[in-house]
């Protein structure tokens, strides 16, 4: 079935399905113009089927899905992209879910895209979370293989999150600590923002391939600059005004948050021109500082949250901002190194080789 | 003969939950609950500053966000003695209000409803008739004959792709179930009305809280989004009327799309008013704080506890009664634990993956089993409702008998699974119509020039006592929900958290004595083994937040077959 008889399906019109596509293409950064390309790759019958899988989480980013800014077209991307296998979506379960999984692995071997949602514990063969009767690893090892990429989604399958926490009690990490041979994408967040899955999936759709990719696993165009860069306080940060007290009138008036403990300078994420729900509000916009949830080495790098970063004084931002993530990321390395994670993912032709000696280098 | 069925995973849920069940002639005659997956938040938790526990916590589940958020909060005010400000307290009202009536419609719409209403038949509906039986029903918009026939044209459509998408591989045609396809073809235009529906109403919590799952707007003593109604950065009168139009939209869908959904279904499944029940033992905490007394006082729904399901009485609670046994769970053996002593050290003792069955015999669940005075406790919406019903709460008592009126059944229909699913139901419509009064008394608040969002004396652990205790109660919409902590130096020295899936959830206790999902599932019928629809509808009554799986092996416990599941 093409994409006109599916938006007649789900009764949207032309016009709705174009502005869809126009917000898709300024989520990526793409000139309007690109919009009736867009379009056109999604009108091509060429559905990629997703399984997701769901291991040491909260569901946060399947409700993320649910949430969805644009509704009808919500549920049309799940449809484009054919959803094979999701525990909490799906009406079938048990060994029903299970063949039902299996066979879509096994008819579009190299072709599926393996969406991965929580943590993967790896202490004690896996015993930590099975489904199934079966371990996360014994999942993810099975349906890895056959993947002709795979999406981690929120920040514990990027990179362990919450699980992975001190003193990480299941020895959780993320996807791309365990999976060799096929192209990883990182979607992090806690929760991850359905828009950049979208994102990322259609941009996969329209170019034929993955998006420039930061040494974290994250795409450029919705990771590739600072909270902090972008941040609608940034002027008052500038003008060093500071919210001091939660509800005083800095507060009220949407002053800096950086003393109430925002680490909005050393995050990277495109929350502040995306937005959530429709682009309603973000964190910083309901009074409230980042707490760098798309990071690697989240939490233990960011918390305590409302503790001040250290050394950023009010003027003379760029190179301080950049000094101060630059420290972080030494402090995630120490962590990680503390686990033993290092991330080895092998070049499938879309994904570039991680730079693994970036942590080493800032460490040092 | 006897036979024993596994459930694994149960999908529409959240979280990885098992179900084995015994089966003698045809009907359930024991059952045991397991959970799979363990995380060890409360260990990650220690040493941690306890005003970001409530961020932490909060993860503890991405679908019932925000209850762990004000658990957690309320355990670190109770612990150093704050007092929140009246606008945070109707904030965090507001909040959890529309907490309540987005989880509800999700969990019938979309994580319940497959289990009453067959999609396939929906497709030899007539979409005359079926207009005839929205009409008869409400004056909800969507009710022409156009509409249900373009709805019938895209499910045959979608049928005909040959890819059903999440509607693939179920039970249709069970004989279980029973609406005419008339019911199936109305349920079914709801559910995709509910998809929409319950996306926009959660643009509450996104006004107030930044965004939704996981919003992040909570402080400990208060919240961080501020109130001035000079300000653009600020709840204002704009924010006020934007938040008002969400609720009108919630009100409209529940009053005229989802209570009489629940009014024309239930008559077809009356018989589920005798199956489901638990011991009759209740729990609730109580929830919505109203007036200037600030929590936990004055609370719109009652706490209190029914015990063996006797109405007349209701019994006070008294959290020092609370314990956690782990003699079926996978932990250190530490005996029965008040939270503040509650240990979390893992020990699995089970099968090693990939495995058949669990040792139902010994340790077979990461959750604990908690226990009031030694009893296990149902807790949820039915709890709630019937804990202000036999309080004499007017608004319950009115709404809940022009139910049990309009179904012509008594009070006893209420413990069981069609009561658990009614309740959740009526509490919904309470709710959604308490919004409004509490957004009007922030508007007014703030209108009377008080703009304090936070008690800011104590947001320094400074000014800190060096050792303290405190528990942070909420009525969740899955059911009572605790966090108690201990701190010293500032710092997080125990955490424990008794979730409701754990008091619904939770094994056998060193008595032997059976948790609720266990409880609940003994004397289900279950017309077809291989086809456990009967366990689905039980369990997902109590909208789990776990995950499970299906097997069946005979009574010498070898594997018979696979059973198929829902």
């Amino acid at each position: 079935m093409g994409l006109r008889e599916k938006l007649d399906l789900y009764g949207i019109s032309r016009r709705d399905f174009l502005k869809f596509c126009s917000a898709v293409s300024a989520t990526l950064a793409l000139p309007p113009a690109m919009a009736p390309k867009v379009a056109e790759a999604l009108e091509s019958d060429n559905r990629p089927p997703v399984i997701w899988l769901e291991f040491q989480s909260c569901s946060g980013d399947s409700e993320s899905l649910l949430r969805s800014g644009r509704p009808e077209v919500g549920e049309l991307v799940l449809d484009i992209i054919s959803l094979d296998y999701a525990e909490v979506l799906m009406a079938a379960a048990g060994h029903q879910a299970e063949e039902a999984k299996n066979k879509s692995m096994e008819e579009n071997k190299g072709k599926y895209i393996l969406v991965v949602e929580g943590a993967i514990p790896q202490d004690e063969d896996g015993v930590y979370c099975c489904i199934a009767g079966d371990s996360a690893l014994n999942h993810l090892e099975k349906a890895a293989e056959g993947a002709a990429m795979i999406i981690a989604v929120g920040n514990c399958a990027c990179y362990g999150g919450i699980p992975a926490g001190y003193p990480n009690p299941t020895g959780a990490v993320g996807v791309a600590d365990l999976v060799k041979g096929v192209p990883v994408v990182n979607v992090p967040g806690c929760p991850m923002n359905c828009d950049n899955l979208t994102g990322l999936i259609v941009h996969y759709l329209l170019f034929g391939k993955l998006p420039a990719l930061d040494a974290n696993l994250r795409p450029h165009f919705a990771f590739g600059k600072r909270i902090h860069d972008n941040c609608e306080r940034r002027a008052h940060f500038d003008a060093g005004q500071f919210v001091e007290q939660w509800g005083d009138e800095g507060h009220r008036d949407g002053w800096c948050l950086y003393k109430m403990g925002c680490k909005g300078p050393q995050s990277w994420h495109n929350c502040p021109t995306l937005r959530w729900n429709d682009g309603l509000s973000w964190p910083v916009m309901a009074g409230h500082g980042c707490v760098g949830c798309s990071e690697p080495g989240f939490l233990d790098t960011m918390a305590p949250f409302y503790g001040r970063l250290p050394n950023v004084p009010g003027f003379g931002v760029e190179s301080t901002a950049t000094s101060v993530g630059l420290k972080i990321m030494g402090a995630a390395a120490v962590i990680f190194g503390a686990h033993g994670i290092v991330s080895i993912i092998r070049n499938r032709g879309t994904v570039k080789k991680v730079e693994e000696g970036l942590y080493e280098s800032e460490d040092k | 003969m006897a036979e024993r069925i596994v459930v694994d995973p149960i999908t529409r849920i959240e979280g990885h939950l098992r179900i084995e069940a015994k089966v003698e002639d045809g009907k359930i005659v024991d059952a045991w609950s397991s959970s799979t997956m363990f995380r060890g938040i409360e260990k990650i938790l220690q040493g941690r500053d306890p005003r970001d526990a409530w961020y932490i916590t909060q993860r503890f589940c991405g679908v019932c966000t925000t209850v762990h958020a004000i658990a957690s909060i309320r355990s670190v005010e109770n612990a150093v003695g704050m007092k929140v400000p009246y606008n945070a307290e109707m904030i965090r009202n507001l909040i959890m209000g529309m907490q309540y009536v987005q989880d509800h419609v999700i969990h019938f719409y979309h994580l319940h409803a497959l289990d009453w209403v067959d999609i396939v038949s929906a497709l030899s509906a007539d979409p005359k008739k079926t207009a005839q039986l929205q009409q008869s029903v409400s004056d909800w918009k969507y009710s022409s004959e156009d509409y249900f026939k373009s709805v019938k044209d895209k499910l045959t459509a979608f049928a005909k792709t040959g890819r059903l998408g999440p509607f693939g591989n179920a039970y249709w045609g069970h004989s279980a179930y029973k609406l005419p396809p008339e019911a199936n073809l109305m349920a079914a235009a709801h559910y995709l009305q509910a998809l929409e529906v319950q996306k926009e109403i959660i643009k509450v919590h996104a006004v107030l809280g930044s965004k939704n799952p996981h919003p992040q707007t909570f402080l400990v003593g208060g919240m961080s989004i501020p109130c001035d109604p000079n300000s653009q950065n600020a709840i204002n009168a704009d924010k006020i009327a934007m938040i008002q139009q969400y609720i009108q939209t919630a009100k409209e869908f529940v009053e005229k799309v989802y209570i009489p959904d629940i009014i024309a279904v239930a008559p077809f499944y009356l018989d589920w008013g005798g199956i489901g029940a638990c011991n009759g033992n209740y729990l609730s905490y109580g929830e919505f704080p109203e007036g200037r007394d600030g929590f936990p006082n004055n609370l719109w729904l009652p706490a209190g506890i029914i015990k063996g399901g006797d109405l007349s009485k209701v019994h006070p609670v008294d959290q020092e009664k609370i314990t956690e046994d782990v003699v079926h769970s996978w932990f250190e053996d530490t005996g029965p634990r008040h939270p503040y002593k509650g240990e979390t050290d893992k020990k699995y003792t089970g099968p090693k993956p990939p495995y058949e069955y669990l040792d139902v015999e010994d340790k077979y669940s990461f959750v604990k089993s908690p226990r009031y005075d030694g009893e296990a406790m149902e807790v949820g919406p039915l709890s709630r409702m019937l804990v202000a019903y036999a309080s004499g709460h007017k608004e319950v008592v009115d709404t809940v008998n022009y139910v049990l009126n309009t179904l012509n059944v008594g009070p006893e229909a209420l413990f069981s699974t069609l009561g658990r699913t009614a309740a959740r139901a009526i509490e919904t419509l309470l709710t959604v119509n308490k919004l409004d009064g509490w957004l009007m008394d922030l508007a007014n608040n703030i209108n009377s020039g008080d703009y304090a969002i936070q008690d800011t004396s104590k947001w320094s652990p400074d000014d800190w006592p060096k050792t303290a205790q405190g528990y942070g109660w909420h009525e969740a919409p899955r059911g009572a929900l605790g966090h108690w902590i201990v701190i010293e130096d500032k710092a997080i020295k125990n955490y424990q958290a008794v979730v409701p899936s754990t008091w619904n959830a939770g094994p056998r206790d060193a008595d032997g004595k059976s948790g609720p999902y266990e409880l609940s599932l003994i004397g289900t019928p279950v017309a077809d083994p291989e086809q456990p629809l009967e366990i689905l509808r039980t369990i997902h009554s109590f909208d789990p937040c776990l995950a499970c799986a299906v097997h069946v092996y005979d009574e010498k416990d070898k594997l018979r077959s696979k059973v198929k599941v829902l």
